[in-house]
């Protein structure tokens, strides 16, 4: 049964099975491959988009729960916290292999949307269920600091 | 690592076929420099008053000789052929072909900067094309930290031969001597004149000449360098912001279907009934793959299940979820990872074979005013790179070509050819990014799964591991036990140094049964100990493997230095010295330290001991600069220490020190963590630090969380709640890394971050609280807090 999600501003029909997580209607049936898998169990962030603003896990989002909200996805965020982001994300040189960095660069834009300047704790709060193995994470707390300094 | 280091693989240096092989990711014609067939673009340039258009390079106005075979296929490092590695478009495009993994380390970057730097290409135009897997790129095995030490020379050459072809053509075309053109940034120049020449426009003259000798080319001197040694921006991360990008998760075929697959618990486990009704049930499920049993020994081959295979990854696993299996017990079916752990100790505890051996350790022992002893035991680990193993597979007829993210794709060819029972060159295997590796990725075996199931399917197959399959079917970190053993002088100097390493050898995932550890292993950090004292010996224990041991970021490093620098702690503590005082006296005088003088079978990572000596002057620098770095020495409050350790791994030298402060009930965390390292000479600064630093998490994340436990075979861990990483708020507030600036030939950088990390810790964290730590990990996946000494302890 088609669903109609709208993502990044465009709208797109899908058909996959009832449940069947955002994730992988983004993945595999829309070829966005931007926003990536890393556990299934919402325990990384690697699939972190934003839905009506707000970070989310698309691993563990059934995609036909989305009828009508608005999705953002690595391809598609913008405004001046994720233009801000990217910049900073550039400048500080933070992403080492960058598996983890679409749902880094999700959750920091979406936390610095909603508090533009954060603290050290704000930062951990907002940061820490999204994984590094890469251990970028001291580059991630720098640069979000320099985006605040420029929205 | 380094399976021909071990003895176990013959070294694959198969003979090359240059120009040969079907490449739909490069373009290999050794027949031209050029490519493209869009418009030159001339260019015009002001100088002065005067305009100067550059003129169009005809090359066919040309007669020249045909020119000679290349002299450079032999260099040191390997063929440097300039058109292997470089390519000129007509347009300006400079693309440099990458035959290593990008896997974060930015090696797409560190080789163009190689390449471009000898070119003078102007680095805006620098494009990277992703090599296949082929031989005549010589060795692609990325991993031992080894991408620029292998190719920094070669690929040097390679940039300045072609720059010397280019400025030859621009003089034929003024009728000029050569030297009286100069090269800079894409363009050569008339120095006669302001006249200029783009690379582009030249190209294809260029690609008529006969390609320079070694002998005729000069190199830069160090202080001519322009993109080498500099903090050139990254080339891969200005698209990893946008989401763009293809990581071996990511590729798609046309008409690709998705799989994942049910393994047998135990490595060589077999399967037994199978009833996959429910499994096919499942909406969007297509059909079920049985794999062939896995049978002794392990190499990179596929371990056998039943694949499911589905319209989307999602459906491949609801239908997994379904599936009945019955699993059969194989040989490994008795391992328990708690009660071996406890025998490896034992073991470790009794005398072993010698491995390396100065003086006379029993009578020095025996003569000692004080002797003291640890065992130290750390567990299996699990790489989790954030995107787990992923391939796809697609067969036209016998051909066969595979995209996926691996470190070795050479490898993977190999592999898949001798699984397959198919002819190499009709298999092609492109490595895509890889989202982390630390050496899971040199593993082919789930390339193979989606070999074998594409196969059967007959449509292009793409495997995913979830993270469940990726934390229970590894290559693992072997477990280990280690026992030391000193004696001190009455001055409290070390006058004797035991040290018993026992562990499970990667080796015995290549022959089955082999248990003994080998000289490459213990080359990492045992039998290359640095210590002056007069009577040292380095012993080895066997252990059987019953997992899959693999390498992982810095190998038996791993272990080897977390006993031996918290040993040398230890020594400290017991002589009533300071720590980083003490480790300087045990380090001793300036002097090169060649461990196959006292009987050990070292192979210095590969490389000759005169062009990489032991060099201990070197070791005491970093040791001297981190300490000066951190203040060591300085004032602390209750509850807070310092910690240092100093490893030489992959040819460089590291030194650490941490600080940590724990809280009356154990809770830990790091302030700060400050390390020096001498790599020699160093291509990108900015990209150094960073894997330093991602190396020294990698190694605090696992000796504070990380162990992967077995019962009745099977690995019990399986998802990121049980198998714990760090972190962002318990990574360390700050952390300052120093470069020994140096023109010594380059070391390297990937992994030498990891083995001071955890013995500077467990250092620190005595240092703080009077706690030893001897067993690894520290805190573990559920706790929080350190255990924290009785009061009569210390």
């Amino acid at each position: 049964m088609a669903v109609t999600l709208t993502i990044n501003g465009e709208t797109k029909s899908v058909d996959a099975a009832p449940g069947t997580p955002l994730l992988w209607v983004l993945r595999d049936h829309l070829k966005m491959t931007g926003t990536k898998f890393g556990c299934g169990v919402a325990q990384c962030g690697a699939c972190t988009v934003h839905v009506d603003g707000a970070p989310t896990r698309s691993c563990i989002t059934p995609h036909d729960s989305l009828d009508g909200s608005e999705i953002k996805t690595i391809e598609g965020v913008d405004g001046r916290a994720a233009d801000a982001i990217r910049e900073a994300w550039v400048e500080n040189q933070v992403p080492q292999c960058g598996y983890c960095q679409a749902g880094q660069i999700m959750s920091a834009s979406a936390l610095l949307a909603e508090n533009p300047s954060p603290t050290d704790a704000d930062i951990d709060n907002a940061m820490s269920g999204n994984l590094c193995r890469c251990a970028t994470y001291m580059s991630i707390r720098r640069a979000i600091k320099d985006a605040a300094t420029k929205i | 690592m380094f399976l021909h280091d071990i003895g176990i693989i013959p070294g694959r240096n198969d003979s090359g076929e240059a120009g040969r092989g079907r490449s739909q990711l490069t373009n290999l014609s050794r027949r031209g420099f050029v490519t493209g067939s869009g418009l030159f673009v001339l260019g015009v340039t002001l100088a002065g008053c005067s305009t100067y258009v550059e003129p169009e390079v005809d090359a066919d106005a040309f007669d020249l000789p045909e020119a000679g075979p290349s002299p450079l296929t032999e260099v040191k490092g390997g063929d440097a052929t300039p058109t292997l590695w470089i390519e000129l478009e007509k347009e300006g495009k400079v693309k440099i072909t990458c035959h290593r993994s990008e896997m974060g380390q930015q090696v797409w970057t560190s080789m163009a900067q190689i390449v471009a730097d000898e070119l003078d290409a102007n680095w805006d135009d620098v494009a990277i094309v992703q090599a296949e897997g082929h031989e005549r790129y010589g060795d692609q095995n990325t991993d031992g930290s080894r991408s620029v030490r292998y190719n920094f020379h070669r690929l040097r050459v390679a940039g300045a031969a072609m720059k010397y072809m280019l400025i030859e053509a621009a003089a034929l075309y003024w009728k000029l001597e050569p030297s009286q053109c100069s090269a800079s940034e894409g363009l050569v120049s008339n120095d006669q004149n302001s006249d200029t020449l783009s690379y582009g426009n030249l190209a294809e003259l260029a690609g008529k000449l006969q390609i320079p000798a070694e002998g005729d080319i000069t190199l830069k001197e160090p202080d001519e360098w322009t993109l080498i040694n500099k903090e050139i921006p990254s080339l891969t991360i200005p698209k990893l912001v946008k989401g763009e990008g293809t990581f071996g998760i990511d590729v798609d075929r046309p008409g690709m279907v998705y799989a994942v697959v049910a393994r047998p618990p135990q490595v060589f486990g077999r399967t037994g009934s199978v009833d996959d009704s429910a499994a096919l049930e499942v909406p969007g499920v297509l059909q079920t793959v049985r794999l062939p049993d896995a049978t002794p020994p392990a190499v990179f081959n596929a371990l056998g299940g039943v694949a499911v295979v589905a319209e989307d990854t999602w459906a491949a696993i609801q239908g997994r979820n379904a599936l009945d299996i019955t699993w059969r017990d194989g040989p490994n079916a008795s391992y328990n990872s708690e009660s071996y752990g406890e025998e490896l100790k034992a073991t470790a505890r009794r005398s072993g074979a010698v491995r390396r051996s100065r003086g006379d350790v029993s009578s020095a022992l025996g003569s000692a005013t004080t002797r003291i002893e640890a065992e130290y035991y750390a567990p299996h680990l699990a790489h989790s790179p954030m995107e787990p193993p992923a391939a796809t597979a697609e067969w036209d007829g016998d051909t066969l070509t595979c995209w996926a993210c691996v470190q070795d794709p050479q490898a993977t060819r190999n592999t898949l050819a001798d699984v397959l029972g198919v002819d190499k060159e009709n298999i092609t295997v492109n490595a895509t990014w890889l989202g982390g590796a630390f050496g899971r990725k040199s593993k082919p075996d789930f390339v193979i799964e989606a070999a074998l199931i594409a196969r059967e399917v007959g449509k292009p197959v793409k495997v995913t591991w979830t993270r469940e399959d990726e934390i229970r079917h590894g290559f693992y970190h072997s477990v280990s036990a280690q026992y030391m053993e000193a004696g001190l002088d009455e001055d409290g100097n070390c006058s004797a140094y035991l040290h018993r390493t026992a562990f499970p050898p990667i080796a015995s995932t290549f022959v089955p049964g082999l248990a003994t550890p080998t000289d490459g292993e213990m080359g990492l950090g045992a039998t290359d100990v640095p210590f002056a004292t007069p009577n040292l010996q380095v012993e080895s224990r066997d252990a059987k493997g019953h997992l899959r041991i693999g390498w992982l970021r810095s190998v038996s490093n791993i272990y080897h230095a977390f006993a031996v620098q918290s040993f040398a702690a230890e020594m400290a503590h017991a002589a009533g010295r300071d720590q980083k005082d003490y480790l300087l006296e045990l380090i001793g005088p300036d002097r090169q330290i060649d461990p196959g003088k006292e009987g050990a079978i070292y192979s210095n990572y590969d490389a000759s001991i005169e062009e990489y000596p032991i060099e201990t002057a070197r070791l005491k620098n970093v040791v001297n600069l981190v300490a000066d770095m951190a203040d060591w020495g300085r004032n602390l409050p209750e509850g807070s220490g310092l910690g240092i350790a100093v490893h030489r791994s992959f040819l460089s030298y590291i030194a650490t020190v941490i600080e940590v402060s724990v809280s009356d009930d154990g809770a830990l965390t790091i302030p700060g963590i400050w390390l020096a390292c001498d790599a020699g000479t160093v291509i990108n600064p900015r990209h150094v630090r960073a894997q330093l630093e991602g190396g020294t998490i990698y190694g605090l994340s696992n000796a504070l969380y990380g162990e992967i436990t077995a019962r009745d075979g099977a690995v019990v861990q399986d998802n990121f709640p049980s198998w714990r990483v760090m972190r962002m708020e318990e990574a360390p507030r700050a952390f300052e890394v120093q470069i020994v600036p140096s023109n010594a030939p380059p070391a390297g950088v990937g992994e030498p971050g990891t083995p001071p990390a955890a013995p500077a810790l467990a250092n620190a964290i005595f240092n703080a609280t009077g706690q030893r730590i001897r067993n690894l990990p520290i805190i573990g996946a559920q706790g929080s807090r350190l255990t924290l000494p009785q009061d009569d302890n210390a």
